[in-house]
């Protein structure tokens, strides 16, 4: 096969498995109005997706908001202007590095949990062995993971933000001498509610691809065991480069509004 | 082709006609008929890859036929909306190659499954609890009850899969190959036990299978698959005997 041949079949395979991923997102959609809703197994997937998340979201937001602290402080401390420290973390962090950091990490552990495990039943017809028993598998097992990742990411990012402020308080209480007071009192007079809502809103979307994806890659994923390490990798892949576009676009609505 | 002379003229539970389906080029059936009467045992052979867990997934609707009939129990399952298609697997029990249990479910769990969209069958007389302890008493494993699927052998994975199947109370079960991957005497339990529900429960059985005694012990009739077609149907006895080589070749042990 010709080099133009090649990269003309890779085009066309990219371009059906979108369309395939859009059909699976508008069957997301259709399903999720649609009776009986599983309440039992939503809450039992925010449990898994959000509380065992948890640690690992808090490290990470921890580390970041000692690290951004203590990088930023000596360029700060050039032009006399550290005590912008708390405005600058804050903002950093709750528009952007929050909410991208945290759906990178739970893109890794939740989205590629939810390929292999759907994968894994895929490959060992315990969803054939769901439909047959009269259960819709779509509504058991894609819905509640999809509808649970929605609604546990923003919970996280919040969580994660806080962590991360608490990280970059540490910092300037040891090197600065700030009491705790004087610094989430500035934290929270640099943010403004344009600041929190288009962050908490991107986290929905963010939720959103990362259990899409991490379905549709477990959902349609080729037979045998290869084929399952194969759906768990490709959904963290193709999620996380999803999460930046989506972060692009995100920022992109947010400027024309704030312009406006 | 061989036609089998004695066909039983009970109630039909179970009839394909004219079953066609192909994966692009590839021709899986071509063709294939079949009936399966009230009460009785059914072992579909073939050689692997000649179309048996293709057309028995046709079968409860898990893969769409490019054409022909399925009617079970008077329904012909083309035609039916997913809702009537659901209440209908009630009634169609599916033991799976590889048992299928659910992983992330105990024992009792996996029973239970089927069950929460199956209430209405059992109206208000539906004791969870009862049901489950009796399809596993059935198979002979009440004390593995809350076990993982993890903690079980193969056989007892085998079992725990018939157990789920026999909760709803199907009138027809599906076994796609119920002793491969076992070893002889795990496998001859197996075959016990598929008899044992038979009698007990008057169910209809649909085997399909590689295991010549298998067929040989628990067969009312058999189809032989190939070519994409009901090559050759009778007794285990008739087919065992017979001089075409194809079909002579099926019971070289």
């Amino acid at each position: 096969m010709s080099g133009m041949h090649k990269i003309k079949a890779q085009l066309d395979s990219f371009l059906i498995e979108i369309g395939d991923m859009s059909y699976f997102t508008g069957r997301f959609f259709k399903e999720l109005f649609k009776r009986p809703f599983e309440f039992k197994e939503l809450l039992n997937q925010c449990y898994s997706m959000g509380n065992k998340s948890l640690l690992l979201v808090g490290i990470t937001g921890f580390i970041i908001g000692l690290v951004l602290t203590l990088q930023t402080r000596p360029t700060l401390m050039e032009f006399g202007a550290v005590s912008w420290m708390p405005s600058m973390v804050s903002i950093s962090i709750v528009r952007e590095i929050g909410p991208i950091l945290t759906a990178l990490v739970c893109a890794g552990r939740i989205g590629s949990g939810i390929g292999a495990e759907i994968g894994s039943m895929k490959v060992t017809e315990q969803i054939d062995a769901m439909e047959v028993s009269g259960t819709n598998p779509f509504k058991y097992l894609v819905v509640t993971r999809v509808l649970a990742v929605t609604l546990m990411l923003p919970l996280l990012v919040i969580i994660g933000d806080a962590v991360a402020l608490l990280g970059s308080y540490l910092v300037e209480s040891v090197k600065g001498d700030v009491s705790f007071v004087l610094y989430f009192n500035q934290v929270f007079d640099a943010l403004k509610f344009g600041d929190i809502m288009p962050a908490t809103i991107k986290s929905f979307f963010f939720g959103l691809a990362i259990g899409i994806v991490g379905c549709y890659k477990g959902y349609y994923c080729k037979k045998g065991t290869a084929g399952v390490g194969k759906a768990a990798n490709t959904a963290v892949v193709f999620t996380s480069l999803l999460l930046f576009i989506i972060d692009f676009i995100a920022v992109f609505v947010t400027d024309i509004f704030y312009d406006l | 082709m061989m036609r089998d002379k004695n066909i039983s003229k009970s109630k039909v539970v179970l009839e394909i006609k004219d079953l066609y389906k192909s994966f692009g080029d590839n021709h899986v059936l071509n063709g294939f008929n079949m009936l399966l009467h009230q009460g009785e045992n059914l072992v579909i052979m073939g050689k692997s890859g000649s179309g048996k867990s293709v057309m028995i997934k046709c079968l409860v609707g898990l893969m769409e036929a490019d054409s022909g009939l399925i009617s079970v129990m008077q329904n012909d399952i083309t035609k039916l909306t997913q809702e009537a298609l659901d209440i209908l697997r009630a009634d169609i029990g599916f033991l799976f190659q590889g048992s299928a249990l659910y992983d992330s479910m105990t024992v009792r769990e996996n029973l239970e499954f089927p069950l929460r969209r199956h209430t209405k069958k059992f109206g208000k007389d539906l004791d969870t609890e009862k049901l489950v302890i009796g399809a596993l008493d059935n198979v002979g494993l009440a004390n593995a009850i809350d076990l993982m699927p993890s903690e079980l052998s193969g056989g007892m994975k085998r079992r725990v899969a018939l157990a789920r199947t026999l909760i709803l109370q199907p009138k027809i079960i599906l076994y796609d190959e119920p002793t491969s991957g076992l070893d002889p005497i795990t496998a001859k339990e197996i075959i016990i036990l598929m008899q044992d529900v038979q009698n007990k429960y008057g169910t209809s059985s649909l085997i399909i299978t590689h295991d010549v005694d298998c067929a040989r012990v628990i067969s009312d009739r058999m189809i032989l698959l190939i070519d994409g077609i009901d090559y050759a149907i009778g007794t285990f006895d008739e087919l065992s005997t017979h001089q075409d080589p194809k079909i002579k070749a099926f019971f070289k042990q």
